[in-house]
């Protein structure tokens, strides 16, 4: 293998898992360790500037680091990421003072976003420190988007919401809230420098069986029934629900039916448990709720009573791998279950939607009603036209569409300074020494062995009688401090100097986990099936020297299972490894016309 | 604030740290149901680097692949830094950390009163080739029934860095201090003395060392192993001849060896000539590749021949170097009991008026 290259700014971006599989590339490990120190604010700082909605995000958020965690491949278990980032939202001091300056003076340009949800705050909050003039537009009273609609109040109360909204909306957006755009013709006639279009995936799907026009009083669309609900247009629901669809919209409606009057409500699911979209922790909350989940059933059709919806009918199934491998479902056989029901939830995905952008105005689309976008840029086929979160690539998660709205920003930015938005600036990183003296680190190498914390939650008899009371309690000081422990501090990365080597072994002999083997240097698959512990994990890398001076040989280090402790760093005699801390920053529009 | 709130975290971060518990997930169990981990002793303090270190983590290796029971081992040393190795492997193991250069005399007492455990010495050039050099001839010697490892990084670590009687006549301390005399070579006298295995290695090598180790603990008989073990903090500069630097350069193996745990079948097929196999008492074997047709590690002559050869050029003879299975060990020489005397109860040992009357008769 040729030697790794480690000024490449994503080859130790790539070690540090869970920064890595975020979106947004929040540093986790640098927060958690803030956390641990009790600086709580500057740990929210960290988020805030990374992922804008750091108290929403600790609670919602679909946290792709978790399944990333390094911990979760050592033990059984990945660190709370997502928790611990609740807690520096608990447990801050006021921030008012932090946020960024706005110029009274603007710098002559004017942005309309439309749909207030994360994607288009994301942008307000990236371009007003630069001196923008911000339009938002919301078919609503109230901003948010899904994060106000979609998430019920039990899992993310209101003030935590209104706090992290307000503090972009005070940077003296131009709200122009209750107001639904149905033109892009007439808001690009309004002459801004760029349009932002961050309005979701607002088309709920809605099942069409028999029955359904006797029905249809009593079937919902679930985005739109939570969002009925988030607003009290809908205080009730009948004591029999059933609710089709297997993902985190299901879970919110079957939560939610429980706490507005449904006495028997259940989650009905064509395919199997293990293949349910959901986030696992969502469904053992339903379940914790006393939820049933029914798999395997097929909706067939609504049954009607006197003109009046009284069950559904479902074909029971099971899976079934064909001889090409795909899977199908297939009846068993059984005589149909028919489930009573008073009201019927369909959550089973939602859409986009643009009939109110004008199909002449440069705007194009795909097959599937999908605009062409750049997908780095998020510049769409009119370069004044941007999208972003889900109303770009169709429905994901939070984090994803702030992810968007910090690269939107990053494009509007360079635009209107004229510059080459394909050109995509460098991210901020700094890679520095943490030696401190003779094996002492200025972070702490001594990981707890503990498993996972639990989040303690509020007594059920509470939350299941109040819509607004919410489930998680967090954790408190002390058990945010345990779990913080648990974090291997993946961003302190193993740096080795093959000049100073002399192939003493020491760090050889000291790895916990048997990361590190000097061999002669060979193809990669071959280098893999030979290091000390085979190194099985193709996603991770393996870190390799140039030819060692003594003997002609390699270091190559499996990157996978690295504990991060710096014993092979603490044995070095010659300081051929050290700890080094990789922090790395996306590009904001801050800094994206700086050089 | 922080030590209010949490107290248990108020030091400076400050290692070391202790070795954290997580293992490779993939990493095997043996035939006792055991990891490599699980044969660790303490964290080691000695410096960073030092060869001591690489070599109780090839002992740990040796002894996880042959699934030796820690129970079953004894591990004995004197004074000096090779003498706390003992501390960092198998720290379920029996062990005594004994008197300056006195190793081979617990050793022996140890052996004689129970003769069912691997014993393994651990020395170094200070305690063995110096002050414990007279102890050292009589228990090779005696044919103590062990694996004696000395620890040769031919320098006073422990007193900062002076010669030590291994060192080579020419070779410089790092203060520049040169040796005007030869050096003791432990391994041909071990040879000499009538050690029945006789073998060097480097501690760098562990490909090298950890099969001599399992060859040595299988022997019967003493079983003596000189592993060159540069002292990285006194003896690690380009005119010493036993830094790294020197090591890997000059260290030839006159034969490369496998070793084969007994319960494995023996697979492969070997050359003539250059290859050889050898089955040790306890069914295991080595697997022997000669470098060199003329050479024979069961001719003693030959092998002195060949290590003086090499020194001659500067260079230092590795791997197997002499191996008698013939020779008897002391138990069988001193015609014990077959159980060990350690086990032997009042009435083994105090049989009675009567029987001291039979066997005075016999002489009457």
């Amino acid at each position: 293998m040729k030697p790794t290259d480690i000024a490449d700014p994503e080859y130790f971006h790539k070690v540090v898992d869970c920064q890595w599989a975020c979106p947004a590339h929040t540093p986790v490990p640098e927060y958690i360790r803030l956390i641990a120190e009790e600086r709580y604010t500057d740990a929210y700082m960290i988020n805030w500037q990374s992922n804008v909605f750091p108290g929403i995000l600790g609670r919602t958020c679909d946290r792709p680091c978790e399944p990333a965690c390094r911990r979760g491949r050592i033990e059984e278990e990945p660190v709370a990421i997502c928790r611990l980032k609740r807690v520096a939202a608990d447990y801050k001091s006021d921030i008012t003072n932090r946020l960024p300056l706005i110029p009274k003076k603007k710098n002559g340009r004017h942005i309309a976003l439309i749909g207030a949800g994360p994607a288009s705050l994301t942008v307000a909050r990236d371009l007003m420190p630069l001196g923008y003039e911000i339009t938002l537009f919301e078919k609503d009273t109230l901003s948010g988007g899904a994060m106000r609609t979609q998430i019920p109040r039990f899992r993310l109360p209101a003030e935590v919401l209104d706090e992290e909204l307000n503090y972009i909306l005070e940077m003296g957006v131009n709200c122009r809230f209750g107001e639904e755009v149905t033109s892009m013709r007439d808001i690009l006639a309004e002459g801004y420098d760029a349009v932002f279009v961050g309005t979701g995936a607002p088309l709920g799907k809605w099942l069409d069986l028999p029955g359904h026009v006797d029905a249809k009083d009593n079937i919902h669309t679930g985005i739109e029934w939570l969002a009925s609900v988030a607003f009290e247009h809908i205080t009730s629901i009948g004591k029999n629900v059933l609710v089709l669809g297997g993902g985190n919209t299901a879970m919110d409606c079957c939560r939610t039916s429980k706490r507005i009057g449904g006495e028997s409500v259940s989650v009905v699911v064509r395919s199997g448990f293990d293949e349910m979209k959901a986030s696992p922790w969502e469904i053992e909350d339903a379940m914790n709720e006393d939820i049933p989940i029914l798999n395997f059933h097929v909706p067939k059709s609504y049954v009607i009573e006197n003109g009046k919806l009284v069950a559904m009918e479902f074909e029971k199934v099971r899976k079934e791998i064909d001889e090409n491998g795909r899977r199908k479902l297939v009846s068993t056989g059984e005589d149909p279950a028919i489930l009573p029901c008073d009201d019927v939830l369909c959550a089973i995905g939602q859409e986009n939607s643009f009939p109110w952008v004008e199909r002449d105005l440069g705007i194009e689309f795909d097959q599937w009603e999908v605009p062409v976008l750049n997908k780095s840029t998020f510049q769409s086929t009119n370069a004044k036209v941007f999208f972003g979160g889900d109303a770009a690539l169709g429905p994901d998660n939070i984090i994803t569409a702030v992810a968007h709205g910090h690269d939107a920003a990053v494009s509007i930015h360079m635009q209107c300074e004229k510059l080459d938005i394909t050109k995509r600036p460098d991210p901020l990183t700094n890679l520095s020494s943490q030696k401190m003296g003779i094996h002492q680190w200025s972070y702490d190498n001594d990981i707890s062995a503990d498993f996972r914390f639990a989040v303690p939650h509020a007594d059920k008899q509470v939350t299941l009688n109040d819509i607004n009371v919410e489930v998680e309690l967090g954790f408190d000081e002390q058990l945010a401090f345990n779990e913080t422990m648990r974090c291997l501090n993946c961003d302190v990365q193993t740096v080795f100097t093959d000049k100073l080597c002399i192939e003493c072994d020491a760090c050889v002999d000291i790895c916990p986990t048997d990361c590190i083997t000097f061999t002669q240097n060979q193809d990669e698959p071959k280098l893999r099936a030979n290091l000390l512990a085979p190194a099985e994990n193709d996603e991770q890398d393996i870190y390799v020297s140039d030819l060692l001076a003594g003997t002609g040989r390699i270091m190559a280090k499996n990157e996978d299972l690295c504990l991060h402790c710096g014993l092979c760093a603490e044995r070095c005699p010659t300081n051929a490894w050290d700890m080094h801390k990789y922090l790395f920053n996306t590009t904001k529009a801050e800094n994206a016309c700086q050089s | 604030m922080q030590a209010e709130k949490f107290p248990h975290k108020t030091a400076v971060t400050m290692s070391y740290i202790n070795k954290p518990k997580f293992k490779h997930p993939q990493m095997q169990t043996n035939d006792i149901g055991l990891t490599r981990r699980d044969y660790e002793g303490t964290l080691t303090t000695l410096c960073g680097g030092c060869g001591h270190d690489s070599i109780s983590s090839a002992i740990i290796q040796a002894a996880a692949e042959m699934s030796l029971e820690p129970h079953r081992v004894a591990k004995i040393s004197g004074i000096g830094c090779s003498s706390k190795i003992p501390s960092y492997f198998l720290s379920k193991a029996h062990g005594f950390n004994s008197v300056h250069g006195r190793m081979p005399s617990v050793a022996t007492g140890a052996n004689i009163a129970n003769k069912e455990l691997y014993y393994v010495g651990v020395s170094g050039d200070g305690d063995s080739a110096s002050i414990g050099l007279g102890q050292f001839c009589h228990i090779v010697r005696r044919r103590i029934n062990m694996l004696y490892i000395v620890a040769n990084n031919g320098t006073y670590g422990l007193t900062k860095g002076q010669l030590s009687a291994t060192a080579d006549l020419g070779s410089k301390t790092k203060s520049g201090e040169e040796s005007h005399f030869d050096n003791i070579d432990m391994a041909t006298l071990a040879i000499e003395l009538g050690a029945s295995f006789v073998a060097r290695s480097f501690s760098g090598d562990k490909k090298q060392l950890i099969p001599l180790l399992q060859a040595g603990l299988s022997h019967k008989g003493f079983a003596f192993i000189d592993v060159i073990s540069p002292c990285v903090t006194f003896n690690n500069t380009d005119f010493s001849t036993h830094g790294y630097k020197n090591t890997w350069e000059n260290h030839i193996a006159l034969s490369e060896v496998d070793f084969v745990p007994m319960r494995e079948e023996i697979t492969t097929s070997y050359a003539a000539g250059k290859d050889k196999e050898i089955t040790l008492h306890d069914g295991s074997a080595i697997h022997l590749h000669k470098t060199s047709n003329d050479y024979d590690p069961s001719d003693k002559e030959n092998a002195l021949h060949h290590i003086n050869a090499y020194k001659k050029q500067g260079k230092i003879a590795t791997g197997l170097l002499y191996i008698n299975q013939s020779m008897s060990d002391l138990h069988e020489l001193q015609e014990t009991v077959d159980r060990p005397l350690n086990s032997l109860g009042n009435q083994e040992l105090c049989p009675g008026s009567e029987t001291l009357n039979d066997i005075n008769n016999t002489f009457r």
